[in-house]
């Protein structure tokens, strides 16, 4: 049988196609160059914070790149990453479905996605915008001479294709199951999944309706967040953290998701607590909607105020608590490999529980009032957003390359990125968390002299990481051409996905799909 | 690259108990994240594949250990929360004989306001001891006060007046920075404190060149605005202001306010919004009439009036 | 087609999940207006009353009444199409989507109205400035514009439903038509939040 790949080759095929694995693909070649636009940008200001002085780039062109680097890493490669790519590829998989429940929707959900980057860039192009991935009001909609408005609409007009997606999976994931697979049978990535699917649709409308407020002031000059014309900036910062704060959910579950898979996997036996597991994937969901405002501690919000969400933060760090317990749990009694997905997926438990413990600095009141606005937010996001979600995306696409390509990719080069990953990783943004702590606040592009050694370490671990996500996207693209065929299930997984060909065929799987038995085990034929 | 350092020097009694719960947390936390590396490793080399190492029935849950491990980091959550909470709150109250300052940010600059009517700008000089109270006000974007020696930070929001107090127990000069993006100069937003003996600091106040103080430049403004033509006539289409700061007023949609700086901003800017109960809607607006400087110097009138 | 066949029953159920879903996501759209309503009601009641009651009350009330009809046609629409009543299903269709369009008409005459009595907000408005007034017609341009964008769609939508059973020569496309229905419903039921919130509430002695 042909796989999806040989079918319909051409360029004009691929681009109208609506097979849920090719629009992955599609997703990930979209991403990737997005991911180096945004990480060109993060070289540069590495690059400036070499030295206390601003001598690289002028300020206003230093403004402009953490602008880029922020707005495009987190709507145009973290939010897309592991749902649009290994969630759309493998969602159908996973449950024994022969595609999404609206494939055309999928497919439209790209282009969306790609026409508001098309628009993100058009506006760097035309000069960029200075107002921080943020949009703080009323700096971004009175008083920036840049070009905000296409760059907001382009993240307005994203936030649609994240909405679709989010659609397409939980109408996917509630009518497509296979004959009895039911929900606690479910893979916890499908779980993980259908929780950032909720995220997706109910939170990314108010950031796209936000964002219109900002082109409504500025274009018509009407008060809505700007005090001088009878508006209230903080209600932008509600609006905008009601939507950014689950956002961090929705890069951060699906990459739990991914590592949900990899450690069973790698460790050969059933991932401990799934029950719990599943339910901390829903309470963080839920949870998430109402911590926003641990963004604004020091926005002169009221003492009792900022205690309510200073608890309920508390509150949501007890279910990644668990999960992080219930993977290391999942070791004991196995028999471990340590190929690089296991690589990517401890590095990530590790970085996830530094980032993790750290946000529990700043949900402590006092202590935000200090570390907010500085580096130690800066490192704390990174660790979970970068450490986290970037770490379990490259260990889920080395997992299921083979899946994806029919293709082994080279094991020893694998394994050297994943360790020069982690360790550029750390020395880049730990020494953030030190620089935070003495003070240095975030977006300066030049310094006090007393920062700068702190600053060179994380400079130099810099280049590190920028080689280690080099490396990937070499020894990838070799083994698209030259890597060992890949068998139908490399890992011994238990997944339904391991089940078919690799790669699949067009449609998945050759006979019906039906699930008797536990989790992942399957009695029905699916493999050809 | 000069003397590093691992915290900042701790300039009041606040910060000092700010590195405390720091370095307890930082305990805490780095116990829990070194018993899971730990853990990590210890399961990756007994359970490498290969190993001899026992592996009959491996558990699949258990709900004891799992609960008992959303229990435990609960309670020392909740442990946590109070104590940060407990230090936010004392921060948050003012010493009652707080000296007020009036600080104006600005893209890109911080001007400041003494009661005695001497100003100075990016920097700001006080005494040792003396609790001090900071009125913040911005003239266009959002700014943040911030200053890493006291541990203490507030945004600066245009259109109201946040405040922030601290007691600076060392003398010395501190950084003063500016925390949230406000523009194409955010970064060289900064300034100094200065904390000095109370001599000295009695000494620099009276040198320079500060005019009659600023509650007498309020006085002034407070005729030029022609305020005096009703509120000092006692004729009673006004309400009578003498005495008033501090004090509980009852407004004519009901709510019950106490006249402190915030409020007052907001009457002199918007009095019909927040009208007095049992006067005439008869006040002028003076949004968008009055400089920040200017509504300072009024407040300080009105404190003392 | 070898895995989970869907049989229409199935598809119908599948488009109306989906729909849901959607106009859960729809409501969050109207979720900072509602918020920015509210934020202006309790900070600046004053002003933000006197700009309510400039509204005007019979336009408003005569649209509700237009706009709850046409939900009628349309729900009406739908329960015919169980039946294959492919000629009444098409009328109910056309006087649906010609009652939106004269929501739209009456919606487009306000506005015009209320632009030359300077209660657009900006340099020339007539009201008291500063007083929350202009942030109510903010709040209220927004929310009937965005309104009416929903309800544009709705119609195209609908039009092309009435196409689509114009030229069916099988049975109708149900799925369509309730997802279609749903839609309509979500419309109408926005402006019936709306109306007392823009028009009614601040008229209450």
């Amino acid at each position: 049988m042909s796989s999806y790949l040989t079918e319909g080759p051409t360029l004009r095929q691929w681009l109208t196609t609506t097979d849920h694995k090719k629009v992955a693909i599609l997703y990930a070649i979209a991403i990737t160059l997005f991911f180096f636009i945004g990480g060109a940008a993060a070289v540069i200001i590495r690059l400036e914070l070499a030295t206390p002085q601003g001598d690289l780039v002028p300020a206003q062109t230093y403004n402009e790149l953490f602008t880029a680097h922020g707005v495009i890493m987190v709507w145009f490669f973290l939010i897309p990453s592991i749902p649009s790519v290994l969630g759309n590829f493998l969602i159908p998989l996973m449950i024994g479905a022969r595609d999404l429940a609206f494939p055309r929707l999928n497919l439209a959900s790209w282009y969306i996605y790609l026409i508001g980057g098309v628009g993100t860039l058009w506006g760097m192009l035309l000069g960029g915008v200075d107002t921080g991935w943020t949009f703080y009001t009323p700096f971004s909609t009175m008083f920036s001479n840049s070009h905000v408005i296409i760059v907001v609409l382009s993240v307005f007009f994203t936030g649609f294709s994240s909405i679709l997606t989010g659609l397409n999976f939980i109408v996917t994931i509630h009518r497509l199951r296979a004959p009895g697979l039911t929900w606690f049978k479910l893979p916890l990535f499908v779980w993980a999944h259908y929780a950032t699917s909720i995220i997706l649709v109910l939170a990314t409308p108010v950031l796209a309706m936000t964002m219109v407020l900002i082109v409504i002031e500025r274009l018509f000059q009407v008060g809505i967040f700007d005090p001088a014309l009878g508006g209230d900036p903080l209600l932008f910062q509600h609006l905008f953290w009601f939507y950014s704060h689950p956002a961090v959910y929705i890069m951060v579950l699906p990459a739990m998701g991914v590592v949900s898979e990899i450690i069973p996997t790698f460790a050969r036996r059933k991932i401990f607590g799934y029950r719990f597991m599943a339910y901390a994937i829903m309470g963080i969901a839920l949870l998430g909607f109402l911590v926003w405002g641990h963004h604004m501690f020091t926005s002169g919000m009221s003492m009792y105020a900022g205690m309510t969400f200073s608890l309920l933060s508390f509150f949501v760090a007890v279910p990644s608590a668990i999960k992080v317990f219930n993977w290391t749990a999942t070791l004991y009694k196995g028999s471990i490999t340590f190929d690089a997905p296991m690589l990517y997926a401890l590095g990530f438990i590790g970085l996830f529980t530094i980032g993790g413990l750290t946000g529990l600095f700043l949900a402590a009141l006092a202590l935000d009032v200090h570390l907010t606005h500085t580096y130690f937010v800066v490192a704390h996001f990174h660790y979970i957003m970068v450490g986290g979600a970037v770490a379990a995306y490259l260990g889920g696409i080395h997992f299921w390359w083979p899946k994806v390509t029919g293709r082994m990719y080279p094991e020893m080069w694998a394994r050297v990125a994943a360790a020069m990953l982690f360790f550029g990783f750390n020395l880049t943004f730990f020494p953030q968390y030190l620089l935070g702590y003495e003070g240095m606040p975030r977006r300066y592009h030049s310094y006090a002299p007393e920062y700068q050694l702190l600053n060179v370490l994380s400079s130099a671990g810099a280049s590190i990481l920028a080689i280690g996500y080099l490396l990937p996207l070499c020894y990838l693209a070799w083994s698209l051409f030259y890597g060992r065929h890949a068998p139908s299930n490399p890992w011994e997984g238990r997944g339904l996905e391991w089940k078919t060909l690799s790669p699949p065929p067009v449609e998945n799987f050759s006979n019906p799909v039906v699930v008797h038995s536990h989790v992942h085990e399957v009695a029905g034929e699916g493999a050809a | 690259m000069s003397d590093f350092q691992l915290h900042p020097v701790a300039a009041t009694a606040h910060a000092a108990q700010v590195d405390t719960l720091f370095y307890c947390m930082l305990a805490l936390t780095g116990t829990v994240a070194l018993a899971l590396a730990f853990l990590i490793t210890f399961f990756s080399i007994k359970y490498r594949k290969g190993s001899n190492a026992r592996r009959d029935h491996p558990p699949t849950q258990n709900r004891a250990l799992e609960l008992s491990w959303m229990a435990i980091p609960l309670l020392l959550f909740l442990g946590v929360f109070g104590w940060a909470a407990w230090l936010y709150a004392q921060a948050y109250q003012p010493a009652a004989n707080a000296m007020t300052v009036f600080v104006v940010a600005k893209q890109w600059m911080w001007k400041v306001q003494h009661d005695n009517g001497r100003r100075e700008i990016n920097e700001l000089h006080v005494a040792v001891g003396q609790p001090v109270r900071l009125m913040l006000a911005s003239e266009d974007v959002i700014h943040s006060f911030y200053v890493p020696a006291f541990r203490i930070k507030q945004d600066v929001i245009p259109g109201r007046y946040t405040s922030i107090s601290f007691n600076a127990d060392r003398a010395g000069t501190y950084e003063l920075y500016c925390a949230v993006y406000c523009g194409t100069a955010h970064a060289t937003m900064e300034g100094r404190v200065i904390v000095m003996p109370p001599a000295d600091y009695a000494r620099w106040l009276e040198s320079g060149d500060q005019a009659d103080g600023l509650s007498s430049y309020g006085q002034t403004l407070y005729r030029q605005y022609g305020c005096s033509g009703c509120h000092d006539a006692g004729a009673g289409n006004a309400p009578a202001l003498t005495g008033l700061f501090g004090q509980p007023v009852q407004l004519a949609d009901g709510r019950r306010v106490i006249a402190d700086e915030g409020w007052l901003r907001e009457a002199i800017l918007q009095p019909h919004a927040n009208r007095v109960a049992g006067y005439p809607p008869n006040m002028p607006a003076f949004a968008g009439q009055l400089q920040e400087e200017e509504l300072a110097a009024l407040i300080a009138y009105l404190r003392r009036k | 087609m070898s895995l989970t066949t869907i049989d229409d029953a199935g598809r119908l159920e599948t488009v109306r999940l989906g729909m849901w879903a959607f106009l859960a996501s729809e409501l969050m759209f109207f979720g900072p207006l509602l918020l920015g309503w509210a934020y202006g009601r309790i900070s600046m009641p004053d002003g933000f009353a006197w700009a309510s009651r400039q509204t005007d009350l019979w336009l408003g009330t005569l649209n509700t009444a237009i706009l709850l009809s046409s939900s009628a046609a349309m729900a009406l629409a739908v329960q015919l199409s169980a039946l294959q009543l492919k000629r009444q299903v098409g009328r109910c269709l056309l006087a649906c989507a010609a009652l939106g369009v004269v929501f739209l008409l009456i919606k487009f005459y306000e506005w015009h109205r209320e632009w030359a009595e300077h209660l657009f907000p900006g340099p020339d408005f007539a009201g008291p400035a500063h007083t929350g007034a202009p942030y109510f017609f903010v709040v209220y341009f927004s929310a009937t514009f965005l309104h009416a964008i929903h309800l544009t769609i709705g119609i195209g939508v609908t039009l092309t439903m009435w196409r689509r059973v114009h030229k069916s020569l099988g049975p109708l496309p149900q799925p369509a038509l309730h997802a279609a229905g749903l839609y309509w419903h979500f419309v109408d039921v926005v402006w019936v939040a709306l109306f007392p919130m823009l028009y009614l509430v601040e008229r209450t002695p």
